[in-house]
């Protein structure tokens, strides 16, 4: 019975989150409200007994995809979203709800008693990981390292052509000492 | 080699840890309200009337309002008494009836004791000023600003000094001056007399 | 073992054996909360007027001495002032975010104490994966961060999340390199798994800590650089600069949101201490063999108060370092050697069945050298004129 009703206010804390996220008027308040249900999602994990997955989950989500999110935010500054992007949002929102839950609720494993699953510890998964996974391992960190060299090459292309232009030292304002000289 | 300059800079640092347990000399601080370190000769803060011998009769001011007019602050507030009294040299003068400083707009700037021609105000050393009261307990009167001659020479030793020979040297002067003018009032008398 | 090294764990335990059956659970875990919170509680109050002493004496001052014998109630009457003080909120300032921020900073820094083991029997919670868990818990601190510096809508407050943020990042990654190597050794993600992996003694009286080894030492430089940066301590402390940004992401808080952020702070930095303890100075193992008896407890609280002083040490000594140094002593000498630690890890432990009359000597000498070698080569990258002079076009 404690489970089930932690279970209840973990997921409905969840759940309230979620919705906020898509409901509040302020992005950087949606983006803090999505890193609440990334954590309310750790937390159900974690009373699954999947310790590592949940704090994988908390490391990941929170600690750095919810950061790059909200740096995202910050960078391009958020514009408030039209009331029609934000009713054919709702609309999508509304269709993908259905859809999960219509699959959700289609899905055999709802409907029997599941069996307890062996809880997982770190050193199995790791094990797993190196072994069973190698290639879908190597493959998503092939994946990253060219999404990070993409990145590193766009970024330093802005910087090179923005440093190679020789008119740069007589573009830059006068300083004071110079502009009391010339006066 | 990478780093040693943190090492040396963490000794020192360490050095001076345990130093200060050891050798007291090298606290660049004092416990001040218990521990005072001795006033240096130029400091100055805010101005006191000098008096010799007696506060009430004994004060050296004229009421000239020399430094009232020109105290930049414009803090100093003076009026004349009409009664006279002597002063050093034997001569008559003005005295203040009150003589009020509003420490609170003083600046300390110290044209009033460098204008008076009386040596009467002088700067004081004086920095523990902090009252409970805005107005009044900043507004320094006559009684609370007069302060023996003694007081100046503890806090001024070479600057009282060099007063006190002029002014004791300007006395003499006056005196022989006198006995002089005495002397040849006695002398002249005849002679004035003579040719009538 | 000895019924002194054991105190707190049958305290704990017959104290909680007096309540009724059902919910003698509960309330062991009460006690342990209430200990721990009491003990870094006090010790956050104790760290404060220390660290104050200690680096007035550095300075060759007396340090806070009025306040109680020797000052030591100073805590006490900062804590009066904080609560008394008016608690000011900017009339732009999102006020829930504003709210929110110390609480998301300074309340899942507690948790972080649950997995580190403070002497033999004694961690509150032992996870498997103990360590993921730490991590996971100080991802929170650079969310609390972000919330302060952006809702107090000032441009010092988001300069100093901005930095902050980013130190934090950019240091979280040296500071996981240099305990993946300890994680290696031990082949656990488990603190207790890690401190019993350090016992044992060689050559018969020397402690097998972590730091005793090429990697431990170097992985320990690392970590210790990593944790004062990941804490906000001088010389990484930026984010707060007053010299340059007022206090940073701190600017627009004052009274006991202050002192929370403060509280928070010195949390992180006590949890981050403690992690350092436990992974490289052999957690609450003594130092020696002959120690063998003496409790457990008191061991790791002396490497402890150990790594606070040398915190505060460093700290008085170093000035504060610019941005773009902060991050290319990250990127540029932190990571990459971080990188070659765990290569001398992994030749430590390929080393480790040798046998040979003298074989520690040459695993020092082969692990040793790597690491000297690139600590040399990857130093020059750091010297002043190993780049182009940086251009400033609108400074004179």
């Amino acid at each position: 019975m404690p489970h089930e009703l932690t279970f209840l206010l973990v997921a409905g804390a969840t759940l309230g989150a979620a919705v906020a996220a898509m409901a509040l008027r302020n992005i950087v308040h949606c983006a803090l409200a999505a890193i609440g249900a990334f954590a309310g999602l750790a937390a159900l994990y974690l009373q699954l007994n999947a310790e590592f997955a949940g704090f994988a989950q908390i490391l990941v989500y929170v600690g750095a995809v919810a950061i790059l999110i909200l740096f995202a935010v910050m960078l391009t500054h958020g514009s408030e979203a039209s009331s029609s992007t934000r009713a054919s949002g709702w609309a999508v929102a509304a269709l993908l709800g259905l859809c999960l839950a219509l699959g959700v609720g289609r899905s055999p494993s709802l409907w029997r008693d599941a069996k307890p699953a062996a809880g997982a510890s770190a050193r199995q998964i790791g094990g797993a990981l190196v072994s069973e996974y190698i290639v879908p391992l190597e493959t998503v960190g092939l994946l990253l390292t060219s999404a990070l060299l993409g990145a590193v090459t766009i970024a330093l292309r802005e910087t090179e052509t923005k440093t190679s232009d020789p008119g740069i030292h007589e573009e830059r304002p006068p300083r004071a000492s110079e502009m009391v000289s010339r006066s | 080699m990478n780093g040693w300059g943190i090492l040396r800079g963490m000794a020192e640092t360490m050095r001076n840890f345990a130093g200060s347990y050891r050798d007291p000399a090298r606290l660049a601080t004092i416990q001040y309200p218990e521990v005072r370190l001795p006033a240096v000769e130029n400091a100055r803060t805010i101005p006191f009337l000098v008096f010799d011998d007696n506060p009430a009769t004994g004060l050296r001011c004229t009421a000239c309002t020399i430094c009232e007019q020109e105290c930049p602050a414009q803090c100093i507030y003076i009026v004349k008494d009409t009664a006279k009294k002597p002063d050093y040299l034997g001569k008559m003068q003005l005295q203040p009836r009150v003589f009020d400083i509003d420490i609170s707009v003083c600046m300390g700037c110290g044209i009033c004791a460098e204008v008076c021609p009386f040596d009467s105000i002088q700067m004081d050393q004086v920095f523990e000023l902090s009252a409970s009261e805005r107005f009044s307990s900043l507004l320094l009167h006559k009684a609370q600003l007069a302060k023996p001659n003694e007081h100046f020479r503890q806090i001024h030793p070479e600057e009282a000094a060099a007063t006190d020979q002029r002014r004791e040297a300007e006395k003499q002067k006056a005196e022989a001056k006198k006995a002089q003018a005495a002397a040849a009032a006695k002398t002249a008398a005849p002679v004035s007399e003579g040719p009538r | 073992m000895n019924g002194f090294d054991q105190i707190f764990v049958t305290m704990a335990h017959r104290l909680s054996g007096a309540a009724p059956a059902p919910v003698q659970p509960i309330m062991l875990a009460a006690l342990i909360i209430a200990a721990l919170m009491t003990a870094f509680g006090s010790c956050f109050a104790l760290t404060t007027i220390m660290e104050r002493k200690i680096l007035g004496r550095m300075q060759n001052r007396l340090g806070p001495n009025r306040v109680g014998p020797c000052g030591l109630l100073q805590p006490m009457a900062d804590a009066v002032k904080m609560l008394i003080k008016e608690d000011l909120v900017p009339d732009a300032a999102d006020r829930t975010l504003h709210a929110l921020a110390p609480l998301v900073l300074t309340v899942p820094i507690w948790l972080a104490f649950a997995v580190l083991p403070f002497g033999r029997n004694m961690v509150a919670v032992n996870f498997d994966a103990g360590i993921l868990f730490f991590f996971a818990i100080g991802g929170a601190s650079e969310l609390a961060v972000f919330m302060a510096g952006w809702s107090s809508q000032n441009k010092y407050s988001l300069i100093g999340a901005m930095r902050g943020i980013a130190q934090m990042i950019s240091y979280e990654v040296p500071l996981v390199l240099s305990t993946v190597t300890a994680l290696m050794m031990a082949g656990s993600l488990s603190l207790v798994a890690i401190v019993d992996a350090q016992s044992g003694y060689a050559f018969g009286w020397l402690a097998r800590w972590h730091v005793f080894t090429p990697w431990g030492l170097a992985g320990f430089g690392l970590f210790l650089i990593a944790a004062a940066a990941e804490s906000n301590r001088s010389p990484f402390d930026l984010p707060e600069g007053e010299s340059e940004i007022i206090a940073g992401y701190l600017t627009e808080y004052s009274g006991f949101k202050y002192a929370l952020f403060f509280l928070g702070e010195y949390l992180g930095l006590f949890a981050v201490t403690g992690l350092g303890v436990t992974l490289f100075l052999g957690g609450w193992q003594p130092p020696v063999k002959a120690l063998a008896g003496t409790p457990s407890w008191f061991w790791f609280a002396a490497k402890f108060a150990a790594l606070i002083f040398l915190f505060i040490w460093v700290r008085a000594t170093l000035p504060r370092l610019r941005l773009d140094q902060l991050l290319n002593f990250s990127w540029r000498f932190l990571v990459p050697l971080g990188l070659v630690n765990l290569l001398a890890a992994a030749v430590w432990s390929w080393t480790r069945p040798w046998q040979f009359p003298g074989s520690m000597g040459v695993r020092w000498l082969i692990g040793g050298s790597i690491l000297a070698l690139f600590y040399c080569w990857l130093g020059r990258g750091l010297r002043p004129d190993a780049r182009p002079a940086r251009q400033y076009h609108y400074a004179a």
